[in-house]
């Protein structure tokens, strides 16, 4: 069952072309340096339409989340972290973590996270975030 | 706004609540809009002003036999009703039309007649939220909680006994959906839904509806109820995408909305007998009471634990049970309305003694947008 998938729009094409090439893009103010997130063609700091898209490092921590135990069918068959992360940049992002136990244990608040990407269709793949290790 | 320029003189709830079958969203609209013209003695052709949110004033016009000179379809979720008390008391402040009408239905667990239009995949929740696995409320509303308590060592156990106190609330009153005592053990062993939620933390699916008539102060002793004045309203959004809220740990919406009702009405927070924060989930009364500035960052909990929000204590909140114990249609913000008018008209069934202030505090979508309404009953 393929999970409900976002359809980019203009405003925001930049960024799903990035993470299909493996890059977390961000944007920037070039007036007022403002780094935002959703993407949109103007700095919601400034209102300046001078801004530029750039790649993120990929580093996070984790913000705060929930532990779904109703999950839709087309995201998973087990309870899973619906998480919020705040990107080494600043804009905070809705994701999944990934790659470790869906638990309260594991899932400990301002842990470091890396991002990964993950191919959902040959238009989306989306960003998920990763525990760093050690 | 002037302050007590405007009155409630008409105010009512569907003639049932909870499970209501043989109705539908239109027909609750309906029902509890009778029911406010009668409580106010007013037929349809004395009204002039519609409001609505989940259905189009023009809709609820039309059906009711109503022809106005105004009309307000803001809809910003579950505090629009508080919305529309205030741009309604602009409105008659300006002339724009003299008694309003507002009304809510929604067939939150019977569904009938009701529509929940899909979130396209090309909006930004459709983009960037969605495809995470959001679905209801209850796995949006709650993801700030976690960061919440751990700024402020906040426990499950504290998130439960908002939920027990309300309950207590909800005991006293007979039109309240769950009435049974309920305590910690029983909200923390309740079914998990999307952790650190238990089912008991989260509100109630009902059906139901309320209306409220509104019109100039100085004609509201015409009317056959005590006058409920207007003394203070505010509003605000912020985000449709929890995960843009910019601190999880406190809301910008129902800071500006609550300064401004304050500020409109001249009070100081010892001066509020009564307040209504609707509760969807149970960490909403304890950001409302610190974002209100009932008590200080992190105080919330223990305020509440100690029973100061409780039968007896010094500021009773969610005096009809809430939206945990007493009924949530999906748009709970007009049974907080209504019991704020219900208590300052000396007749709710949880009577606060002698309440003359009561502050009435409502949220929209997912922490995205509040309205604040101050009512009093002296004129």
């Amino acid at each position: 069952m393929t999970r409900l998938l976002p359809e980019p729009t203009p405003e925001t094409r930049s960024f799903w072309e990035g993470c299909q090439a493996g890059e977390l893009r961000l944007q920037r103010c070039a007036d007022c340096a403002h780094s935002y997130f959703p993407p949109r063609p103007f700095c919601p700091k400034c209102a300046s339409r001078n801004v530029e898209v750039f790649p993120a490092s990929g580093a996070a921590t984790l913000y705060s989340y929930i532990i779904n135990h109703r999950p839709r069918p087309d995201v998973s068959a087990e309870p899973h972290a619906i998480a919020v992360v705040t990107l080494a940049e600043g804009p905070r992002m809705m994701t999944n973590i990934v790659g470790c136990p869906q638990t309260p244990e594991a899932l400990v608040l301002d842990m470091p996270l890396r991002v990964t990407f993950e191919k959902q269709s040959d238009e989306i793949t989306l960003p998920f975030f990763t525990p760093v290790k050690g | 706004m002037k302050p007590k320029s405007i009155a409630v003189v008409g105010a009512a709830e569907t003639t049932k609540l909870g499970k209501i079958p043989d109705l539908s969203v239109i027909g609750l609209h309906a029902d509890a809009a009778l029911n406010a013209m009668a409580d106010a003695g007013l037929k349809p052709s004395d009204i002039d002003g519609v409001a609505t949110a989940g259905e189009s004033p023009t809709a609820i016009a039309h059906y009711l036999g109503i022809t106005p000179t105004w009309v307000d379809g803001t809809s910003v979720g579950g505090c629009s009703f508080m919305l529309h008390v205030r741009h309604a008391a602009a409105a008659i402040n300006e002339g724009l039309c003299n008694t309003v009408l507002i009304t809510h239905g929604e067939s939150g667990r019977s569904r009938v007649g009701a529509f929940r239009p899909p979130r396209a995949p090309s909006s930004l929740i459709g983009q960037f939220e969605i495809p995470y696995g959001i679905t209801t409320p209850p796995t949006q509303f709650t993801i700030p909680a976690l960061r919440y308590m751990k700024t402020y060592g906040v426990t499950e156990a504290d998130l439960a006994m908002v939920a027990v106190v309300q309950r207590e609330w909800a005991a006293k009153n007979p039109r309240a959906s769950f009435k049974d005592p309920l305590s910690v053990e029983d909200v923390l062993n309740s079914e998990m839904i999307a952790y650190p939620f238990r089912k008991l933390m989260c509100c109630l699916v009902t059906d139901g509806g309320g209306a409220l008539i509104l019109t100039r102060a100085e004609r509201a002793r015409d009317f056959p109820r005590k006058p409920v004045y207007i003394l203070g309203s505010g509003e605000s959004v912020e985000t449709p995408m929890i995960s843009q809220m910019e601190d999880f740990t406190t809301s910008r919406a129902f800071r500006v909305s609550g300064k401004k009702a304050f500020d409109e009405a001249g009070i100081r927070h010892a001066d509020v007998d009564h307040l209504m924060i609707y509760d969807a989930f149970a960490h909403l009364p304890i950001y409302g009471l610190e974002d209100l500035g009932f008590v200080g960052r992190g105080e919330a909990a223990a305020f509440i634990g100690e029973r100061n929000t409780a039968i007896g204590g010094k500021l009773p909140l969610n005096t009809n049970g809430g939206g945990l114990s007493y009924m949530h249609s999906g748009m709970y913000g007009m049974y907080a309305l209504q019991e704020s008018v219900r208590q300052l008209r000396g007749i709710a069934p949880a009577q606060v003694p002698g309440a003359k202030i009561s502050v009435c505090h409502g949220v929209g979508g997912m922490f995205a947008a509040s309205g604040t309404i101050i009512f009093t009953n002296e004129g």
